[in-house]
C-alpha cells in the first residue's frame, strides 16, 4: 500500500482551518450512536477521551494503572510550550514550527509541525480554564522560562510538576465525563490486540489486571494514546509500566511503524548507581535554564574526585571545563538535547567523568545562586555584597523553581544539591519514532487511531524540551477531535459493533494462546532476566552512537535472546488473578520484536540525524550529518518475523522552511 | 545489609491473609526500597514461589501508585517522600522491617500489599473538576491575573498525587486531607468560585458514601503526606463546606 499522508492542499498557514471546514461532521444527535474506544489516559488519551465524550460520542477508556490520574505524563517535570509571545521576545507560530523542524533535523512534516504550533497557543488558554496553576509573576500573569534549542522564552510550568498539573486538568475534564456517564472507565484494563473487523479497527481485547478476565470490547473506532517505547532498554526514565504492546499489537494488525530507531537519549540523568537499579531519574532540562555543565580539564583533577581526595567545590573556575558553552557559544548549556548528549558522552568516553563508572558530569547551581540572590538582595535593599547572605537567598529562589528536583536528587544520591553540583549522566527519555499517522491521525489501518508519543508525527528525530505535552494535548483536544468525525461520519447507520464474530474470536484466541504458553512454561529465568539483557543490547548496540556491525550484531542477538525468552521464561501463578509477573511478560515479548525492528530501522538509516547517531556519518567536529537521500520517513509494514518488516517511504518535503546544515554554534 | 522482611500475604479479596517472613541478604543502602523487594521477588520467581505484589509504576514519587505501610508508617520512616522514594540508607544491618498494605474499610485489598484505590476516583467523579468545555473557545490565558501568592497556594494544594497516605494514617480512616486538597485548589482560584458550593457539597456527600471516617483533628495525615498538604486545606474546606450549606 503506498502511503498517503492526506495533507490539505494550500498554504501552510491555511492548511487546518481550510481541512476543518472541508471534513465530514456529525451531527449531534447521531454521535450518540457511536462509539469510540481510546486506549490510554495520559494527556493524549485522557483529553482525546474527554473531548470525545463532551462531543457527544460513547466512549470507552483503558489503563492499566489503577486510575486514570496515574498515566505516565504525571511524571513530567519542566513545561509545556505555547506560541504566546507573552514575553514580547519575538515569539510566533512560525517560529515555534521552525523551531521544532530545525530541532527534529528536518525529519518531521511540516504540515503537522505547523497544525502544532497554531493550535499551541489554546492549549494555554483551555488549561488555565480548567484551573491548572501554572507558575504566575507577581503582577498575577502567566510565567515563562527557557528550554533548549530555542532563543525564546516560551515554556509554560507549574514549578517541577508541569506534566502532573497538566495531566490532573485532563483527568477533570474527564472526570467530568465520566460522571456524567459519558466516559466508561476501565482502570487496571491492559489492551492486548486490536480487532480488525472488514478492514477497519472495530475493538480490542483486554486483560482485566485483577481478575484475569479476558474480555472483548467493540466500537466504531479506536484510539491509542499509550505512550512510548523507551523501556525496550530496560533503563529509561519512563514508568515501570509503560510499554510498547499496543502500539506493536497495531502494527502487527496492519498499522506500519515508522522510525523506530528515533530515540531521545536526555542528557540530564541520575547515572546508575548499580546492577539493582530498576529506573532511571531525568532532572528536568529546565535545570539547564540555571545550571552550568562542567567536568574538570586535567585528568589529574578527575583521578583526585574519583578517589574521593578532592570535591568538585575546591577546582577553581580556570581548571573547569563548561564544554557546551566551549563548543556551541550561541546556545551554551541550552543546546538540543542529541547534542548535549552526545557532548556529554565524549567528555566521558575521552575520560573525564567524574564518578566512579567514569559516566558522569556535574551540572552546578553555584552561578544561578550568586545570580538570583544578588537581584534579590537589590530589591530587598540588602547587602549585595556579602556572599554567604547572596547564596542563601539564590537558593530560595532556585528552591521555588526547582525544589521538588532538588528533593528528588537529594533523596536518590545522598547528597545535597544545593551544596555540591549535581552528577549527571545522559538516559533513554523519550521514542519520537512511533505508529505511522496521516495528517489526520490515522493509521494505515483505517478507523484506528494514534496520538501521544504513540505516534511518529511531531518531533522527527529530535524532540525538543517541553514539546511532547504540547503535542499530547493538541492531539487529544483539538486536532483527533475534529479529524476522527470524518471517518465516523460513514458510521452513523452502522449500529452497535457485535464482538461475536470470527474476528473477535481469533483474536481473543491468540491472546489466550500466548498467555497460556507463558503461564505453563516454566523455564528457568524471570521476565526481568530477559528484559535486562535486551536493554543492554540495545544500550550498547544500539545507544547513543551506533555503527552497522553492532547493529547487524543486535539483530541476530535479539532474535535469538527472543527465541530463548519463549523456551525458557517463567512466569509464576496463573492468568486467573492478579500477576505482575504474567503483565510483565507479556510487555518484554513485544519488546523483544520491537528491539529488533529498531535495530533494523537503525541500520537502514546510513546518515546521522538528531537522536539517530551513526559513527560513520559525522563530521570533522563530531557533529551529526545527515544525509539528503534519507530524507523521509521510513514507514514498516509487518511481515511476520521483525526483521522480515517491509520498508515504505513517505518522502519529506519542505517548501516553508529552509534544509540547512543544523548549527547551535 | 541483612534484613528480615515481616509482608502482608493475602491470595485475593476473599482470602483472610498472613505476615510471612522473608530474610534479604546483601541489600546495598544504595537501593530504593522497591529495588529490593524487586530482588526478593527474583528470589522466589527463582523458588516458583509467588511474588510478593505491590503497587508502584512512575517510581520517583509523582504519580501516587505506590502505597506501603512500613514499619506503622505510611510510606515509612524518610518525611516528604513516597515509598518508591525510600532508600535503604534509612534502615541498619539486622533490622526486621513490617510491610503491610495501607488500610482502610474504603481501601479494600486486591493482593498482598495492593490496595482498591477507585473510592478516590469516584469522589473526583462528584465534583473535582470545572465545568469547562474543551472546544479551545475560551478566553485569553493572561485575562484574568491571578495573585502569585493565591495562585501559588492553589499549586500547592495541587500537588496531591491521590496516594493514599492520608487515609492510610488516619486512626478514623478520613479523606479529609486529600479531598480539602482538591476543593481548596479551586476555592483559592476565581475560575473555581462559579462551582464552589456543588463541588464541596458533592465531594464530601460521596467521600462520606464510599465510607471514609470522620475528621478529629489528630492530624497524623499531614505528618505522613508526602507532599507536605496541610490541614490548612482541610480548615479551608470546612469554611467552603459550612458556607455551601449555609446557602442550601
Ligand atoms: C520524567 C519525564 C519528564 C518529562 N518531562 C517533560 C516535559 O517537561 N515537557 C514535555 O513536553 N514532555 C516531557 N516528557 C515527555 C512527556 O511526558 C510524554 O511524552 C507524554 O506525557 C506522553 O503522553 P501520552 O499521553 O502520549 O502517554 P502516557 O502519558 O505515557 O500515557 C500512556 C497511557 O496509556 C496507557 N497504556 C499504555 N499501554 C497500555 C495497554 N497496553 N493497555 C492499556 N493501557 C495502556 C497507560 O495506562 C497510560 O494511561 C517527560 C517524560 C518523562 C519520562
Ligand atoms: S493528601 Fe497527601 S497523603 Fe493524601 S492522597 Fe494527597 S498526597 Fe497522598
Ligand atoms: S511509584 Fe509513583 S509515586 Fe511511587
Amino acid at each position: 500500500m503506498a502511503l498517503d499522508s492526506k495533507i490539505p492542499k494550500g498554504p501552510l498557514a491555511d492548511k487546518w482551518t481550510n481541512h476543518k471546514n472541508n471534513i465530514n461532521l456529525v451531527n449531534p444527535a447521531n454521535k450518540r450512536l457511536i462509539d469510540v474506544i481510546v486506549v490510554g489516559t495520559g494527556l493524549a488519551g485522557g483529553s482525546a477521551a474527554a473531548t470525545l465524550a463532551e462531543l457527544g460520542y460513547n466512549v470507552k477508556a483503558f489503563c492499566f494503572q489503577d486510575s486514570p490520574r496515574r498515566a505516565h505524563s504525571i511524571a513530567a517535570q519542566g513545561g509545556i510550550n505555547a506560541a504566546k509571545n507573552y514575553q514580547g521576545d519575538g515569539d510566533s507560530t512560525y517560529r515555534l514550527f521552525y523551531d521544532t523542524v530545525k530541532g527534529g533535523d528536518y525529519r518531521s512534516r511540516e504540515a503537522n509541525v505547523y497544525r502544532l504550533a497554531e493550535v499551541s497557543a489554546n492549549i494555554i488558554d483551555q488549561c488555565v480554564a480548567q484551573g491548572v496553576p501554572f507558575a504566575r509573576e507577581y503582577g498575577g500573569l502567566l510565567d515563562n522560562r527557557s528550554f533548549g534549542g530555542v532563543l525564546v522564552s516560551r515554556t509554560f510550568y507549574a514549578a517541577g510538576q508541569t506534566g502532573q498539573q497538566l495531566l490532573l486538568g485532563a483527568y477533570s475534564a474527564l472526570n467530568r465525563q465520566i460522571g456524567r456517564g459519558k466516559v466508561k472507565m476501565y482502570n487496571r484494563h491492559e489492551m492486548l490486540d486490536v480487532v480488525v473487523v472488514d478492514g477497519k479497527a472495530r475493538g480490542i481485547i483486554t486483560r482485566n489486571l485483577v481478575t484475569g478476565e479476558i474480555e472483548r470490547h467493540s466500537a466504531h473506532a479506536v484510539v491509542l494514546g499509550t505512550g512510548g517505547y523507551g523501556n525496550v532498554f530496560f533503563l529509561s526514565t519512563n514508568a515501570m509500566g509503560s510499554n510498547v504492546t499496543a502500539a506493536w499489537k497495531a502494527h502487527k494488525r496492519g498499522a506500519y511503524f515508522a522510525n523506530p530507531c528515533y530515540t531521545q537519549i536526555h542528557p540530564t540523568c541520575i547515572p546508575v548507581s548499580g546492577d539493582h537499579q530498576s529506573k532511571l531519574t531525568l532532572m528536568s532540562e529546565s535545570l539547564r535554564n540555571d545550571g552550568r555543565i562542567w567536568v574538570p580539564k586535567h585528568k589529574k583533577d578527575v583521578e583526585a574526585i574519583r578517589a574521593g581526595q578532592l570535591k568538585p567545590t575546591q577546582i577553581a573556575e580556570e581548571d573547569r571545563d563548561y564544554y557546551l558553552e566551549r563548543r556551541y557559544p550561541a546556545f551554551g548549556n541550552l543546546v538540543p538535547r542529541d547534542v548535549a548528549s552526545r557532548a556529554a558522552k565524549e567528555r566521558c568516553d575521552a575520560g573525564y567523568g567524574v564518578n566512579a563508572t567514569g559516566e558522569a558530569v556535574y551540572l552546578d547551581f553555584a552561578a544561578a545562586f550568586m545570580r538570583y540572590g544578588k537581584e534579590v538582595a537589590h530589591v530587598r535593599g540588602l547587602d549585595e555584597n556579602d556572599d554567604a547572605l547572596v547564596k542563601k537567598l539564590g537558593q530560595e529562589v532556585v528552591k521555588t523553581k526547582y525544589g521538588n528536583l532538588f528533593q528528588m536528587y537529594e533523596k536518590i544520591v545522598d547528597q545535597n544539591p544545593y551544596e555540591t553540583p549535581m552528577m549527571i549522566y545522559p538516559a533513554v527519555h523519550y521514542t519520537m519514532g512511533g505508529i505511522w499517522v496521516d495528517y489526520n491521525l490515522q493509521t494505515t489501518v483505517p478507523g484506528l487511531y494514534c496520538i501521544g508519543e504513540a505516534n511518529f508525527s511531531d518531533h522527527g528525530a529530535n524532540r525538543l524540551g517541553a514539546s511532547a505535552l504540547m503535542q499530547g494535548l493538541a492531539d487529544g483536544y483539538f486536532v483527533l477531535p475534529y479529524t476522527i468525525g470524518d471517518y465516523l461520519a460513514d458510521d452513523i447507520r452502522t449500529g452497535p459493533i457485535s464482538t461475536d464474530s470470527p474476528e473477535f474470536d481469533e483474536a481473543e484466541k491468540s491472546v489466550r494462546k500466548n498467555i497460556e504458553h507463558l503461564i505453563n512454561n516454566n523455564g528457568t529465568h524471570s521476565v526481568d532476566h530477559f528484559h535486562k539483557r535486551l536493554g543492554k543490547i540495545m544500550w550498547n548496540k544500539c545507544g547513543m552512537a551506533r555503527n552497522a556491525e553492532d547493529l547487524k550484531s543486535a539483530i541476530n542477538e535479539i532474535a535469538e535472546l527472543r527465541a530463548e525468552f519463549w523456551k525458557d521464561v517463567r512466569v509464576p501463578g496463573t492468568n486467573d488473578e492478579f500477576n505482575e509477573e504474567l503483565a510483565k511478560a507479556l510487555r518484554v515479548a513485544d519488546f523483544l520484536e520491537l528491539g529488533e525492528l529498531f535495530a533494523k530501522d537503525a541500520l537502514l538509516r546510513e546518515e546521522s540525524a538528531g537522536g539517530h547517531f551513526r559513527e560513520e556519518y559525522q563530521t570533522a567536529e563530531g557533529e551529526a550529518m545527515r544525509i539528503k537521500e534519507f530524507q523521509y520517513v521510513a514507514a514498516w509494514e509487518y511481515k511476520g518475523e521483525p526483521k522480515d518488516a517491509v520498508l515504505h517511504k513517505e518522502d519529506l518535503v519542505y517548501e516553508n522552511i529552509e534544509v540547512k546544515e543544523r548549527s547551535y554554534k | 545489609m541483612n534484613l528480615t522482611l515481616k509482608i502482608w500475604r493475602q491470595k485475593n479479596a476473599n482470602d483472610k491473609g498472613k505476615m510471612v517472613d522473608y530474610p534479604v541478604t546483601d541489600v546495598s543502602p544504595d537501593m530504593s526500597f522497591l529495588e529490593m523487594l524487586d530482588v526478593l521477588n527474583e528470589s522466589l520467581v527463582q523458588k516458583n514461589e509467588e511474588p510478593v505484589a505491590f503497587d508502584h509504576d512512575c517510581r520517583e514519587g509523582i504519580c501516587g501508585m505506590c502505597s506501603l505501610y512500613i514499619n506503622g508508617e505510611a510510606h515509612g520512616p524518610d518525611r516528604g517522600i513516597t515509598t518508591c522514594q525510600l532508600h535503604m540508607r534509612m534502615f541498619k544491618d539486622g533490622d526486621t522491617i513490617t510491610i503491610e498494605p495501607f488500610r482502610a474499610t474504603a481501601f479494600p485489598v486486591i493482593k498482598d500489599l495492593v490496595v482498591d484505590r477507585s473510592a478516590f476516583d469516584r469522589i473526583q467523579h462528584a465534583g473535582g473538576f470545572i465545568s469547562v468545555n474543551t472546544s479551545g473557545n475560551t478566553i485569553d490565558a493572561n485575562a484574568i491575573p491571578i495573585n502569585k501568592h493565591d495562585a501559588d497556594e492553589s499549586f500547592e494544594a495541587a500537588m496531591c498525587i491521590g496516594c493514599g497516605a492520608c487515609v492510610a494514617s488516619c486512626k478514623n480512616s478520613s479523606a479529609m486531607l486529600f479531598v480539602g486538597a482538591k476543593v481548596s485548589q479551586f476555592a483559592l482560584l476565581p475560575q473555581g468560585q462559579v462551582e464552589a458550593t456543588d463541588r464541596v457539597l458533592n465531594m464530601v456527600k460521596q467521600m462520606d458514601e464510599e465510607g471514609f471516617g470522620n475528621c478529629t483533628n489528630t492530624g497524623a495525615c499531614e505528618v505522613e503526606c508526602p507532599k507536605g498538604i496541610s490541614l490548612e486545606n482541610i480548615a479551608r474546606m470546612n469554611r467552603e463546606y459550612l458556607k455551601a450549606s449555609l446557602k442550601g
